[in-house]
């Protein structure tokens, strides 16, 4: 071998390598070479005006507004008179310090925010001023402003992105603006359109020499489209004024095409407290502070609680579609319904009608708690096994829409929960049957449900077997909103033919039973009333507190135009609080005003405060402890 | 035996002449590409770094006469009175040095600095030839080994103390030219394993390779006990303890350099490349901009004076130590590689010149020539494409100086002298 072998060697594979490495560099990663990742080319974005939103009837509920935002670039920045400055500025010279450092942390080449969102009377004279602070300036931003102080809950706000999200996300960039809740953020993509890129050259002291390419990957800014919800926002209003004082939700459906009409939660906020210089101390006011009043918790979306009397209709449904039932049939009650041998095994019954046979619609009016245990035993019972009943019972259910995400397109929502045959299998080892869990047939025990769910729950009654998925968008620009899932009816499992007794039935509620001092002349109201129980655990004790209220409820009987679930926190009988509220819902949407005979109950509403109740329940829950099932 | 005769270009080897002329015209284009601004194309603007270094190549030019204008000779008879000289240089550096980015490595002249450790290289390579070419000289002897490592190693320690460790590690390439001569390859496996164990040992922990060493090294043992039995247990054992002493003296001792003597810039670096922290701002900065910038000439460049991450002066010391990143950038994959082909080809040429040498001295000279530019040539190239650490040594004929373009033009056209004479050669 020659002795020379070895440098041969080496330098040929060496140079292998090079050019394999330089091939792996220059060809496959030079292959995807992303101008953006080039240091030498600066982005400057464009952005586009976010689009309006618009209620039902065309007024403009969200527009845009210009603000202000004073910039420091810190190395520009020559000697200046602070204390002149921060005279202008009307901040301390403490905060002055403060924030330079801030920005001088940040990067002392590039701008930052000094001072967020001016007054726009402060504006006009600092633009003035200003040129005389070299490496100030001013930029103009583009932020919400909200000409109604309604419907908070449904617009949602904006905010900056956050951290995490502008670093994996390819779109926004750190300081930039995205929906945050509400239509806001459900709607994103759609409001805040596309922002226009300039590439531009720049060398390491980014000072821009140039445009990259001539402008070949430019990009102008598409303005975002508007959007037209199916909020009627007077509507809206007056539910919130009906809920002045009392905590809840209503949400209110329009039967025949599932928009939403009002999505009301108590209490909420005004949306221009989110916008503008007082927006971070609000912000901690609203999320962190008011752990209690919870005003950005939409209880129209997010309060599960067992429906209660409402899911009678439900179990009479069922009923008569697996036929263990008919109209004719009748249970005989005496002040409740033993479901075991135990001297605690037995539901007691208020519905004053002892030991007389009652039929459904009597039992539906009255609200009696044995004919629909009676029933719910049968259905459950119907087959061999009590898991294959119940999961039959719960496809029924399902179909309804209850126990899972509905698909309306707002961002907050809970599933509910509706059992199924496996959920006791696990939980009850199998040893169970319609007995043990008795509740379930008076909307009691493991059912939880939300307001949304209910009310489309009602639509579907409403509609005799079908419902439209609940949407809260109507249009975007000019087109009306396409998506099959909203405009498809979805069918339930239950015929047409047994809607029509359970609605005489609700009717009856409304004509002689707990909502008959709510009635409307020329309305005809379907509904029904229910409580939902609530517990707090106060020093390890299991303390009941005052049931919720509840109330499911459509109107007109025939050609229904709305249908809506009101809950109010703590409110106890639906009949004093839930169903004067609703009636005055009902009829200031169908007729459009009060008539005079009502004015007496909207002002009684108006002025009613639970706020005592929720007072004393803070401090001495004792008090409400019920005890009672 | 014919006679010389007195054209001094006679025997020139016309090849590796071209190959010098091509990579200093192209180096010089990438470095007016990487200094040049807008607005200002005056080539001949000796303000500028590229217009000074058109006065550095015009210089060569008489340099060049000058080392052809002597006899082949006179280097073999003058080359331990080079080694010598040079050596006075870099020690006179210590006191009348100038002190540039923390080393003393300059003399200043007024209108320029000179930097004695390029010119260095070329005298080591006579001094090592002349002592090897000795007719009594037998590498087989540890003596003579010792005697050639000191010649290699005395520049290479003055040049450390500058310091300048990047410039001293070139004087590893004589490892070559030993090799060549019969010295055994044992030297540059040990070596081999022994920066290979230092990287492992930096990049997984003490712990972990001395167990796997340990692991490795009893399985080779158990094997050879296995075969071999009690007899070979007898005459190893002190040498197997030995081994296994030695192993855990140079893992810890590793650690012990790597964490305390080492300062933290030399650590960062080492980190970086192995990847165990990513830095793109302070330490990595260099390489992961000249990375990019190599990226992002794609096939076939953006074209002369087109790179933007060039001209936005991106990279930073992209004349001198970087400016191969300019090539990536302005004349894309095309152009590196036909670079490293470029480099390949000279390199070829130079040992296969050395090769055909009948004079010992000749043969000797050019291997220690190739094993130089090589060494540059990797080092740097690699440093650059990210397979290196960062180590501040220049490209041959292409980084900005006039140093190292006259140290290259001196080492390589004495060979060529050289060379040319060996036809007259006996």
């Amino acid at each position: 071998m020659q002795r020379s072998f070895l440098l041969y060697f080496l330098i040929t594979i060496t140079g292998f390598i090079f050019i394999g490495r330089l091939f792996q560099l220059q060809v496959i990663e030079g292959e995807n070479y992303d101008p953006i990742r080039n240091a030498a080319v600066k982005v400057e974005y464009n952005y586009p005006e976010r689009g309006y939103i618009y209620d039902r009837n065309g007024k403009l509920l969200v527009a845009n507004q210009l603000s202000y935002d004073v910039m420091v670039q810190p190395n520009q920045v020559k000697e200046i008179d602070t204390l002149e400055f921060c005279k202008l500025l009307k901040i301390s010279k403490k905060d002055f310090k403060r924030r330079f450092k801030k920005a001088e942390n940040y990067a002392s080449y590039l701008p930052s925010v000094f001072l967020k969102q001016l007054a726009k009377e402060d504006f006009a004279y600092l633009q003035e001023k200003l040129h005389k602070y070299q490496g100030f300036y001013i930029q103009k931003r583009i932020i919400r402003d909200y000409p109604i102080n309604a419907a908070a809950n449904v617009l949602g706000y904006i905010g900056e992105v956050n951290e995490q999200k502008a670093r994996n996300n390819n779109y926004y960039q750190q300081g930039e603006l995205e929906g945050k809740d509400g239509v806001e953020r459900q709607y994103e993509d759609v409001l805040r359109g596309k922002k226009g890129k300039r590439y531009l050259h720049r060398n390491r002291f980014n000072r821009v020499t140039g445009s990259y390419k001539n402008g070949a990957y430019d990009t102008l800014p598409e303005n975002g489209k508007d959007l037209t919800l199916t909020l009627d926002i007077e509507l809206q209003q007056y539910a919130q004024k009906l809920m002045k004082g009392k905590r809840g939700g209503i949400v209110a459906i329009e039967p025949s095409s599932g928009e939403i009409l009002a999505l009301v939660t108590a209490p909420s906020y005004d949306p221009n407290m989110l916008v503008g210089r007082k927006r971070s101390p609000n912000s901690y006011k609203l999320f962190k502070l008011d752990s209690i009043e919870k005003p950005t918790f939409d209880r129209g979306l997010l309060a599960a609680y067992p429906p209660g009397s409402p899911f009678k209709m439900m179990n009479a449904l069922i009923g008569l579609q697996e036929n263990v039932i008919n109209t004719n049939t009748s249970f005989t009650c005496y002040g409740g319904f033993r479901y075991g041998n135990r001297s605690n095994e037995f539901m007691k019954c208020h519905c004053d009608i002892y030991g007389r046979p009652i039929r459904l619609k009597t039992a539906i009016a009255r609200s009696c708690n044995s004919y629909f245990s009676n029933t719910y035993k049968r259905i459950v019972e119907n087959n061999n096994k009590p898991s294959e009943g119940l999961d039959n019972w719960n496809k029924h259910i399902s179909s309804f829409g209850l126990g899972n995400y509905l698909g309306y397109d707002l961002p907050a929502g809970v599933p509910g929960l509706i059992p199924d045959g496996k959920y006791y299998d696990s939980r009850l080892k199998y040893a169970w049957n319609g007995s043990s869990n008795i509740s379930n047939a008076i909307g009691q025990g493991e059912i939880l449900t939300t307001p949304i769910q209910l009310a489309n729950f009602t639509a579907a009654i409403a509609n005799r077997g079908f419902f439209y998925t609940p949407h809260i968008v109507k249009r975007i620009d000019d087109r009306s909103i396409d998506d099959p899932k909203y405009i498809n009816p979805k069918k339930t499992t239950i015929d047409k033919p047994h809607f029509e007794p359970v609605i005489e039935a609700m009717h009856e509620v409304f004509k002689t039973g707990t909502g008959k001092w709510s009635q409307v002349k020329g309305i005809p109201i379907c509904g029904k009333t229910g409580t939902a129980e609530n517990f707090i655990r106060k020093e390890g004790k299991v303390i009941q507190l005052q049931d919720h209220s509840i109330l499911v409820a459509f109107a007109p009987k025939d050609n229904p135009k709305i249908a809506l679930a009101v809950f109010v926190e703590n409110g106890g009988y639906g009949s004093t609080i839930a169903a004067p509220i609703t009636s005055l819902i009902v009829e200031k949407y169908i007729n459009g005003f009060i008539s005079k005979a009502n004015k007496y109950r909207e002002q009684n509403m108006l002025n009613l405060s639970l706020q005592n109740i929720y007072d004393l329940q803070l401090t001495n829950p004792e008090e409400f402890a019920s005890g009672t099932k | 035996m014919r006679q010389e005769r007195n054209n001094i270009f006679a025997g020139v080897d016309w090849i590796l002449v071209f190959f010098y002329i091509v990579l200093v015209g192209f180096g010089w284009l990438n470095i007016y590409a990487a200094i040049v601004e807008e607005n200002n194309f005056e080539i001949l603007d000796f303000s500028k770094r590229y217009g000074k270094q058109l006065i550095w190549i015009g210089l060569c030019i008489p340099l060049i006469i000058l080392i052809l204008f002597f006899n082949s000779k006179f280097y073999e008879k003058y080359a331990s009175i080079f080694y010598v000289i040079s050596i006075i240089a870099l020690v006179f550096l210590f006191p009348f040095g100038k002190e540039i980015n923390g080393a003393k490595s300059w003399f200043n002249f007024g209108f320029m600095s000179l930097q004695p450790s390029e010119f260095v290289k070329a005298c080591t390579t006579l001094g090592i030839a002349k002592l090897m070419s000795d007719r009594q000289y037998n590498l087989k002897l540890v003596k003579n080994q010792i005697k050639a490592f000191i010649i290699i190693f005395l520049p290479a320690l003055l040049i450390t103390l500058q310091p300048d460790a990047g410039s001293a590690l070139i004087y590893l390439s004589f490892f070559f030219v030993l090799n060549r001569e019969g010295l055994t390859l044992n030297y540059i496996i040990i070596g081999v394993t022994c920066i290979s164990i230092f990287f492992l040992t930096v990049l997984f922990g003490v712990s972990k390779i001395l167990l796997s060493l340990y692991v490795i090294i009893s399985i080779i043992l158990i094997y050879l006990i296995y075969k071999g039995g009690k007899r070979f247990l007898r005459f190893n054992w002190y040498k197997i303890i030995g081994l296994y002493t030695i192993i855990a003296l140079f893992t810890f001792g590793t650690a012990y350099i790597y964490n305390n003597v080492f300062k933290q810039h030399h650590r960062d670096r080492f980190e970086v490349l192995l990847g165990l922290k990513v830095d793109n701002k302070n330490i990595g900065y260099n390489s992961y901009q000249s990375e990019f910038t190599i990226s992002s000439g794609s096939y076939f460049g953006k074209g002369f004076l087109k790179g933007d991450l060039t001209q936005g002066d991106f990279v930073p010391e992209q004349d001198t130590d970087y400016i191969f990143s300019t090539i990536g950038e302005e004349w894309g994959f095309v152009g590196t590689s036909l670079v490293i082909i470029f480099f390949m080809l000279l390199l070829f040429r130079i040992i296969y010149l050395a090769e055909t040498h009948t004079n010992k001295f000749g043969r000797i000279y050019g291997y220690g020539v190739a094993s130089i530019l090589f060494f540059h040539v990797a080092v740097n190239i690699g440093m650059v494409i990210g397979l290196l650490p960062t180590v501040g040594i220049p490209l041959p004929f292409f980084s900005y100086g006039g140093s190292s373009l006259w140290g290259f033009t001196i080492l390589l056209f004495i060979f060529i002298r050289l060379d040319a004479h060996k036809n007259y050669d006996f």
